[in-house]
C-alpha cells in the first residue's frame, strides 16, 4: 500500500517542503498540555483533539451551550503556542466579512493618483490594483496565509445560513482561498481548524463529512469537581464536590435550560466570595437562581430538591 | 482490520447511521495512522470519523461494544451440558472461591468507589455466576440481565447503596444527592452487566447475529404506536431540542421567502437618478405569515401517545404560529389551549389534559361522528378562514357513524385541513376505519408515526 500519512499528503498537496509534526505527541500528552492551561478535557475530548491535529482535519464540536467548547480551541492555541483567528458567525455573515474584500477606496485613489491615462494602459492598471496591496484579509484568509502556526476558531457556525456555509468548504477540505483576480492562496503551514455550533439546525452534509466530530455533553460529576477545583480559587475539595454533585442532580431533571458549566463557576465563586465552606438547604434554595434562569425551573427544583425520593 | 471496519460500518447503516464512502476512508486513514493498542484512542478515531450527530452516539455506542468488546481470552472447552450454577463457577472466574455474599459486598464496594474496573470483573463473575448462559439458545440478552438482577437482589443493593452515601442526620437535599447517586450507581451496574452479556452472547453467536438480535431504530425512526416506556421517555426528552431546532429553522425560513409586492413610491424616487426611467425596481418587504393552528386530538388510549407528541410539539413551536388552538376528544370533545396557556412547561399542561379535559360524554370508546358533530355544534363559529386544521387520530370509530357531513361543514370553514394517523398506511380504511369518509374532505391525509415524519409535516407547514 503506498497510502500516505494525511499530514504528509496534505503538505504535499500544498507544495510545502516538509509536513510540518503534528502538535502533540499523544491524547495524553495534549491533555497534560490542556490541564496546564486550566482546561480538564476528559479522554474521549483528549484523544479527538489529538486525531484532529494528526489528520490535519478540521473538528467540528457540538453540544449544549456552556460545555467548554470555545474554551477548548482556546486552551489548544494557547497550549501550542499558536495564535488564534477567531470567526465569529452571525445571520447574513458574507464572503467580504469572512474571506477577503477589495480595498475599493484605495483602489479609486490609486488611479486619481496615477492621472487620466489612455485605454492601451487600462490592462497594465487594472492588473496593478488587484494585486495584494489592495486586498482586505479577512479572519479565513489570514488563517491561510499566516506563515506562523494558527488556531482557526469558526464559532457558531449554526448561526450562518446554509449557503453560507458553502464559503467554508474549500478552506476546510483543502487549506485553500481561491480569488479570481488573484489566484489561489494556498497554505504555508497546516492550520488547526475548530468548528463550534450549538446544533440549532442541521448542518449540511458536505461541511459534515469534511470534518471530524466531537460531541461535547455535561462532564460528569468527578471532572466538574476538578473543573471547580482548578477555575476556583479558595475552593474546599469538599465543597467543589457537593457543588458538583447538586449541579449533577440538576442536570438529570427535565428543566429548561440545564445549568452549563460557566454557571456552576459562577455559583462555586459566589458561594467562596459567601465565605461558605459547606452547602446546606437554605444556602442551596437562597442561591440556586444563579444557576436557574427560569422561574419556573427554579420552582420545580426546590420542590425536587427537598423531596428526598425523587419520584 | 479493514474486513472488521467495514462489517461494523455496513451494520452502522443498516442501522440507519449515515455512513458516506469517504467517512468510511477517513475512518480506515485514521486507524491507520494510530497506535491499535490504544482502546480510548481507536474508539475515538472511529466515532469521530463515522457518527456526526449528537443523536447517533447512543446506537453507535452499541454496536462498538458488540463489535470490539474486550473478548474473554479463551471460549470455554468444556461442553457445559447442564447450566448449573456451580459448574459455571468452578470452570471460570479467577477469584472462584469466593461466596455470593462476598460477590455481591465487593461489587458494592466498587459501586461506592465509583470503580470501573472493580464493577466489570464483578459484572463478569455475577454473570457467569447468576445469568446462567446456555450456548447456542435463542435467547434474549434482557432475559439473562434480568435473572442476573434478581439474583444479585437489585432493589436491595439500590436501598443499601442509598444508605450508605446518606449521611448521618441528612437533611433533605442531602437525602436527595444520595438518592440521585444511587440510581445513577445501579445504572452503571446495568450497563456493566449488560456488556458483559452481550460480549458473552457475541463470543457465541457471532457478531452479525446479535448485531441483529439488538437492532433498535434510531430514536427518530422509533414507532411511536409500538413505543416501549423507555423509548416513550427517550422521544419526549428528545422533542425538546427538536421544537428549538424547528423554530429556529421556520423563522429563518419566513423571513428569507420572496420579497414583498413592488413599491411603487420608492421605486418612482429612486427612477429619478435614472432620468425617470424606473432601472431598480424596489419591493416593500416581505409581510411575514404565520399560520393559524387548531389541533384536534384523539385522546384515546391506542393513540394517546401519538396525539400528546404532537400536542407537546406544536406548542413548543406557539411563537411561530399566530394562535395555536387544541382540541382533544375520545367521544366528546373539548378545548385544552387554556391549559397551555397557563401552563409555562408544555409538558405539565400534557399531563394535566388527562384530568381536567372533559372529553368523554358516553362510554369512552372513540366516536368520531358525535365529536365532529358536537365540535360544529360549539366551535364551529370560532373557526378562522384563515386557520389550518390538524387532525390527530386513526379514524378507527367502534362501528359508530361517521357523520361527514359535519366533517364537511368544519372543512368548509378553514384554509387547510391536514389529517396525521398514527397507523401504517396498509391499515387504513379497513375494519372500522371511517377514514375513507373523511379524507375526500382533507387537503392532505399523511402517515405519521415517527418523529421524522413529525417534523418534515411541520415543516412544511409554514
Amino acid at each position: 500500500m503506498s497510502a500516505l500519512d494525511p499530514r504528509e499528503e496534505l503538505a504535499q498537496r500544498l507544495g510545502l517542503s516538509a509536513a510540518p509534526a503534528p502538535r502533540f505527541e499523544s491524547p495524553e500528552a495534549l491533555s497534560q498540555a490542556l490541564t496546564a492551561r486550566d482546561y480538564l478535557s476528559s479522554p474521549a475530548i483528549a484523544s479527538v483533539t489529538y486525531l484532529a491535529d494528526r489528520l490535519a482535519k478540521p473538528l467540528l464540536i457540538e453540544g449544549p451551550a456552556g460545555t467548554g467548547k470555545t474554551a477548548l480551541a482556546k486552551a489548544v492555541a494557547e497550549a501550542s503556542g499558536a495564535r488564534l483567528i477567531r470567526l465569529q458567525c452571525y445571520e447574513g455573515l458574507d464572503e467580504a466579512k469572512a474571506l477577503y474584500e477589495w480595498n475599493y477606496r484605495k483602489q479609486l485613489l490609486r488611479i486619481q493618483a496615477s492621472g487620466a491615462a489612455g485605454v492601451d494602459q487600462w490592462s497594465e492598471r487594472e492588473s496593478d490594483i488587484f494585486s495584494e496591496e489592495f486586498l482586505l484579509t479577512r479572519p479565513l484568509l489570514e488563517a491561510i496565509r499566516s506563515t506562523k502556526p494558527v488556531v482557526l476558531l469558526i464559532d457558531e457556525i449554526d448561526r450562518v445560513e446554509l449557503e453560507t456555509e458553502a464559503l467554508l468548504l474549500e478552506i476546510l477540505s483543502e487549506y485553500q482561498v481561491s480569488i479570481p483576480e488573484l489566484g489561489t492562496v494556498k497554505a504555508t503551514q497546516i492550520p488547526m481548524v475548530f468548528l463550534t455550533s450549538n446544533n440549532t439546525r442541521e448542518l449540511s452534509e458536505a461541511l459534515k463529512r469534511r470534518c471530524l466530530y466531537l460531541y461535547l455533553d455535561y462532564p460528569d460529576v468527578a471532572r466538574e469537581r476538578d473543573i471547580i477545583v482548578s477555575r476556583v480559587p479558595g475552593v474546599s475539595e469538599a465543597l467543589a464536590s457537593h457543588i458538583a454533585q447538586v449541579v449533577h442532580s440538576l442536570r438529570q431533571m427535565d428543566l429548561k435550560k440545564a445549568p452549563s458549566v460557566s454557571e456552576t463557576l459562577d455559583w462555586a465563586r459566589t458561594l467562596v466570595v459567601l465565605g461558605r465552606a459547606e452547602l446546606d438547604d437554605a444556602l442551596v434554595n437562597e442561591t440556586l437562581h444563579l444557576l436557574l434562569k427560569y422561574q419556573s425551573d427554579l420552582e420545580k427544583a426546590m420542590r425536587a430538591l427537598s423531596r428526598p425520593t425523587g419520584a | 482490520m479493514l474486513d472488521l471496519l467495514g462489517g461494523f460500518i455496513a451494520e452502522l447503516r443498516t442501522a440507519g447511521l449515515p455512513v458516506s464512502l469517504g467517512e468510511h476512508v477517513d475512518a480506515a486513514r485514521a486507524l491507520e495512522s494510530i497506535d491499535l493498542g490504544d482502546r480510548e484512542l481507536f474508539r475515538a478515531a472511529l466515532r469521530a470519523t463515522l457518527v456526526k450527530r449528537g443523536e447517533h452516539l447512543a446506537a453507535f455506542d452499541r454496536l462498538f461494544t458488540l463489535y470490539f468488546a474486550p473478548r474473554l481470552a479463551t471460549p470455554e472447552p468444556e461442553p457445559d451440558d447442564e447450566p448449573h450454577v456451580t459448574a459455571a463457577t468452578t470452570t471460570r472466574a479467577p477469584a472462584g472461591g469466593q461466596s455470593s455474599g462476598e460477590l455481591r459486598d465487593e461489587m458494592l464496594a466498587a459501586m461506592m468507589a465509583n470503580d470501573g474496573a472493580g464493577l466489570q470483573a464483578g459484572a463478569r463473575q455475577a454473570v457467569d455466576r447468576y445469568a446462567g448462559i446456555e450456548k447456542g439458545r435463542p435467547v434474549g440478552a434482557a432475559y439473562y440481565l434480568y435473572r442476573t438482577l434478581r439474583h444479585l437482589d437489585v432493589d436491595g443493593l439500590a436501598s443499601e447503596l442509598e444508605a450508605a452515601f446518606t449521611p448521618e442526620n441528612a437533611s433533605p437535599l442531602e437525602a436527595r444527592l444520595a438518592h440521585d447517586q444511587a440510581v445513577e450507581a445501579i445504572d452503571g451496574l446495568r450497563d456493566a452487566l449488560e456488556q458483559e452479556i452481550l460480549s458473552q452472547l457475541v463470543d457465541d453467536r457471532g457478531v452479525e447475529a446479535m448485531a441483529e438480535a439488538t437492532r433498535r431504530p434510531l430514536p427518530e425512526d422509533v414507532d411511536v404506536m409500538q413505543a416501549n416506556r423507555e423509548e416513550l421517555a427517550n422521544l419526549e426528552k428528545a422533542l425538546v431540542p427538536l421544537g428549538r431546532k424547528l423554530a429556529a429553522r421556520l423563522a429563518q425560513k419566513r423571513r428569507k421567502r420572496r420579497r414583498g409586492p413592488v413599491d411603487v413610491r420608492r421605486t418612482i424616487r429612486e427612477s429619478l437618478s435614472t432620468g425617470g426611467v424606473p432601472l431598480d425596481i424596489r419591493f416593500r418587504p416581505p409581510h411575514p405569515v404565520k399560520p393559524d393552528i387548531v389541533v384536534m386530538a384523539d385522546m384515546s388510549g391506542s393513540v394517546a401517545s401519538f396525539a400528546r407528541f404532537t400536542l407537546l410539539l406544536v406548542h413548543a413551536l406557539n411563537d411561530e404560529f399566530t394562535r395555536v388552538r387544541s382540541f382533544v376528544f375520545v367521544d366528546g370533545v373539548d378545548e385544552v389551549s387554556h391549559l397551555f396557556e397557563a401552563c409555562d412547561d408544555p409538558t405539565e399542561a400534557a399531563d394535566r389534559i388527562a384530568n381536567e379535559a372533559n372529553m368523554v360524554v358516553a362510554d369512552g370508546h372513540s366516536d368520531y361522528g358525535r365529536v365532529v358533530e358536537q365540535f360544529a355544534d360549539r366551535y364551529l363559529a370560532t373557526l378562522q378562514p384563515r386557520s389550518t386544521l390538524l387532525i390527530l387520530g386513526d379514524a378507527r370509530n367502534n362501528y359508530h357513524l361517521a357523520r361527514s357531513e359535519a366533517f364537511a361543514a368544519i372543512t368548509r370553514r378553514v384554509k387547510r385541513v391536514y389529517w396525521l394517523n398514527p397507523e401504517p398506511q396498509g391499515y387504513w380504511r379497513s375494519g372500522d376505519s371511517v377514514l375513507g369518509e373523511y379524507a375526500p374532505y382533507c387537503d392532505d391525509v399523511l402517515e405519521c408515526r415517527t418523529l421524522r415524519q413529525l417534523e418534515t409535516f411541520v415543516m412544511g407547514l409554514s
